[in-house]
């Protein structure tokens, strides 16, 4: 089962990418704001002029 | 504060493209499913006619819809909302166009490979080495483009879906690469350099991944960033959608082995893949809940709007399917539907529901918005809806009830001890009207597709397409610098594509470690001193099996229960499988498993099955292989092959494909030959149903009644 070695370190190396992704992502400030992303992304892009039907609420 | 405001365009036509890719090949490859449905119960469906056998369109429609449908599918979400969240146009105009054509060329690819019957067996991965390298490139492409993107985003805070994003493209190529280790014989085929039990959990390793990585990573992203914009509002818990994402990424990788519980790994990897199955049920409901929380006090737009209808929908299937999928991976729940339909029903309410589903309410979401104008018809697409549920409905619900019909029938024992069905025919002739039922709701979730595709059509000619949308937004700061001494992760910050670089080339020195065990091959594997390797004949008669692709219905590996060595025979043992390149396990049983059908029937019974199974077996759902008694071998390949699978540890004597083997395969064809005649069939040597015989006659006969001697390690 040598094989196993190589899923273990394949899985190993993938999850040492994304520690390494998530404290890149903690030290710099990434999830400082947790609330304005969420509201951010709605306002991405200016309003359709023709109204299309998904605006109707406000 | 940074007061340069940057004027750009997003590019419209690359989602546009993706767009088209994605209804077209979503009703080819569901097309070819109904076909593959249709064979199940009506086995001349194929008109004779060997390219479009249920055992080589079953990989062509997997591959179209995963590859082709959800792929683009996935594609078109991405270019959009990449753009978008990070407030720049993509990297690279020539990157996105490659990807993209790169991509509909693979499929093309795909689409006539497969039916050809050049396939190198392995679940959602049967493409040849050309297309798979192919593959690798476009995907390289992709994820260049991807996170170029994210180096010139205007936008600080990278959005929940780029990683889940991010976590695709990675973790995808990691997959690709490592599975796709394969030693070519020739240009269109090729044999795994992992053998047996170990190729096996590279495989199911990989294909639980791409399940996770490929239909589940980005649409979860997709569906972080549609969902709110559709309903208009933030979605429920962004921190949730932050655990969700990272608990997600660090445990999927650890389930694979899931998918072999019962058979000949190792018994602690079954367990590894267990409990780690379970733990993913915390984060998928998480991220189910949270999608579907953020639609409270919005349910009212739910009833109008067809777009949000869908997401519901998919996110509900999300939900369903990942809580069946542990439980599926509890080894008691695994012993009853292991090879039986229940699988396929388990991935048809994922595939249909989360990401059919889903793939719908973006493109009825994008297309008007691309032509800047109203969807054509909402009525229309309610309709799709309501045609689309049904049709799942009416597809999972037969399939689950055939899953456990034939789970029970193949482990009900009499009062006598002895087996209740003892006939494998008997099992699925019973469920043959499921497969019925089933055929009618896939038919009616194409016609959704259909009505989809008239409505976007005509949406289309009514607005005016734009090209690009212009946006602004202020260029991001550099980073100031800060006091104190600079630190490790300050070199990082801001620079992802650096960070990504480093972690490319952790991944690939880990590789490159990884290679040196591989041939280390024989360590571990208990070796049962009578297995030898295959005969000349037979490996040829093994690449028949192959093409077939019979592996799609009859399973090698009978497992550690009474119901199954009291049908098939003893139990299978690892030691067995140390000269397969590729493993040939299956994971589904339409037929008996054929681990020990070595000697059971005269060659001649084979004979006459393979021309026609009704004639042997009344009642069979097996197609006619009349093809395989008229099409002369291809004994030209052999050289090539022998020498690949000695170049992938298979102990053939040196310079035996040259001379040698010709000879036994000759002396192998003339012995069967001669026992055709015996049963009165008369047939020339060189025929491929010689070489599928010899093979089927091998299958479990190396350890068959003398005792098993384990050699010494």
């Amino acid at each position: 089962m040598s094989v196993v070695l190589i899923l273990i370190l394949a899985s190993l190396a993938v999850g040492l990418g994304f520690v390494c992704a998530f404290v890149w992502c903690v030290r710099s400030g990434q999830y400082e704001d947790t609330t304005t992303p969420s509201l951010r992304i709605l306002t991405d892009e200016p309003p359709p002029k023709t109204g299309a039907a998904k605006k109707k609420l406000k | 504060m940074n007061t340069n405001i940057e004027t750009f365009k997003y590019d419209n036509r690359i989602v546009r493209a993706f767009a088209i890719a994605t209804v077209v090949w979503g009703i080819v490859g569901m097309l070819v499913g109904l076909l593959a449905a249709a064979e199940l119960f009506f086995p001349g469906a194929n008109l004779n006619f060997q390219f479009i056998t249920f055992g080589r369109i079953r990989p062509l429609h997997t591959n179209a819809v995963i590859f082709a449908f959800v792929g683009n599918g996935m594609f078109m979400g991405i270019y959009y909302s990449l753009q978008r969240l990070c407030k720049a146009r993509m990297f690279s105009d020539f990157l996105s166009w490659f990807n993209f054509w790169g991509w509909q060329l693979i499929i093309v690819g795909a689409a006539v490979t497969l039916p050809l019957g050049f396939t190198t067996s392995k679940e959602y991965a049967e493409l040849e080495w050309p297309i798979k390298v192919a593959l690798a490139i476009v995907w390289l492409a992709f994820a260049v483009n991807l996170f170029g993107t994210i180096v010139k985003r205007r936008e600080k805070h990278m959005y929940v879906a780029i990683w889940f994003y991010i976590a695709t493209a990675v973790t995808v190529t990691v997959l690709h690469v490592t599975n796709s280790m394969t030693m070519p014989a020739g240009w269109f085929k090729s044999y795994s350099m992992y053998a047996g039990v170990q190729d096996a959990l590279v495989q199911w390793w990989y294909g639980h991944n791409a399940v996770a990585f490929f239909l589940t990573t980005p649409y979860l992203g997709l569906m972080y960033y549609f969902l709110p914009k559709a309903a208009n509002r933030p979605v429920y818990s962004y921190r949730l959608s932050i655990i969700h994402f990272w608990a997600l990424v660090f445990l999927y990788i650890w389930a694979g082995p899931h998918h072999l519980l019962y058979s000949a790994l190792p018994d602690w990897a079954q367990s590894l893949g267990m409990v780690f199955s379970l733990m993913l049920i915390a984060p998928s409901w998480g991220g189910m809940l949270n999608g579907l929380l953020t639609l409270r006090g919005a349910w009212d737009k739910v009833r109008q709007d067809p777009v949000l209808k869908f997401m519901v929908a998919a996110v509900t299937a999300y939900g369903m399917a990942t809580l069946e999928g542990p439980l599926l991976a509890v080894k008691t729940v695994n012993s009853l539907s292991h090879y039986t339909d229940w699988t396929i029903a388990h991935v048809h309410t994922g595939a249909l529901g989360w990401n059919g589903f889903l793939t719908f309410s973006m493109l009825y979401y994008l297309i008007p918005r691309l032509y800047k104008t109203q969807l054509w018809s909402t009525k229309l697409a309610n309709y799709h809806f309501w045609i689309a549920m049904l049709g799942m409905i009416f597809y999972v619900v037969p399939i689950y009830v055939a899953g456990i019909t034939e789970g029970l029938m193949w482990k009900q024992f009499n009062p006598d001890g002895f087996l209740q069905y003892p006939n494998f025919l008997e099992t699925i002739v019973h469920v043959v009207p499921m497969f019925e039922l089933r055929a009618i709701g896939g038919t009616l979730y194409i016609a959704g597709v259909f009505l989809m595709a008239y409505n976007l059509y005509r949406t289309a000619q009514a607005g005016q397409f734009e090209p690009d949308t212009e946006a602004q937004a202020a260029a991001l700061e550099k980073t100031a610098p800060v006091r104190g001494r600079p630190s490790f992760h300050r070199l990082l910050e801001g620079k992802p594509l650096f960070f990504t670089v480093l972690a490319v080339v952790a991944i690939l020195v880990g590789g490159l470690v990884e290679v040196i065990p591989m041939y280390l091959i024989k360590s571990n594997v208990p070796t049962i001193a009578s297995v030898k390797p295959y005969s000349p004949l037979e490996v040829l008669g093994r690449d028949l099996y192959i093409r077939e692709g019979c592996l799609g219905c009859h399973s090698q590996m009978i497992r550690p229960f009474r119901s199954e060595t009291e049908r098939y025979g003893d139990y299978s043992k690892a030691g067995e499988y140390v000269y397969d390149h590729p493993f040939l396990w299956g994971s589904e049983r339409k037929g008996p498993d054929l681990a020990r059908v070595g000697g059971k029937y005269p060659d001649a019974w084979h004979f006459n099955h393979m021309d026609d199974p009704r004639s042997t077996s009344p009642g069979s759902i097996m197609p006619q292989y009349s093809w395989l008694l008229t099409q002369r071998l291809d004994r030209d390949a052999l050289p090539a092959r022998l020498a690949a699978l000695r170049r992938v540890g298979v102990p053939y004597p040196a310079d035996y494909e040259n001379g040698p083997a010709q000879k036994d395969l000759d002396t192998q064809a003339a012995k069967i030959v001669a026992n055709l005649k015996q049963g009165s069939i008369n047939t020339a040597p060189d025929r491929e149903i010689v070489a599928l015989i010899a093979y089927l006659q091998r299958l479990g006969t190396d350890i068959k009644g003398a005792p098993v001697a384990t050699a010494a390690q």
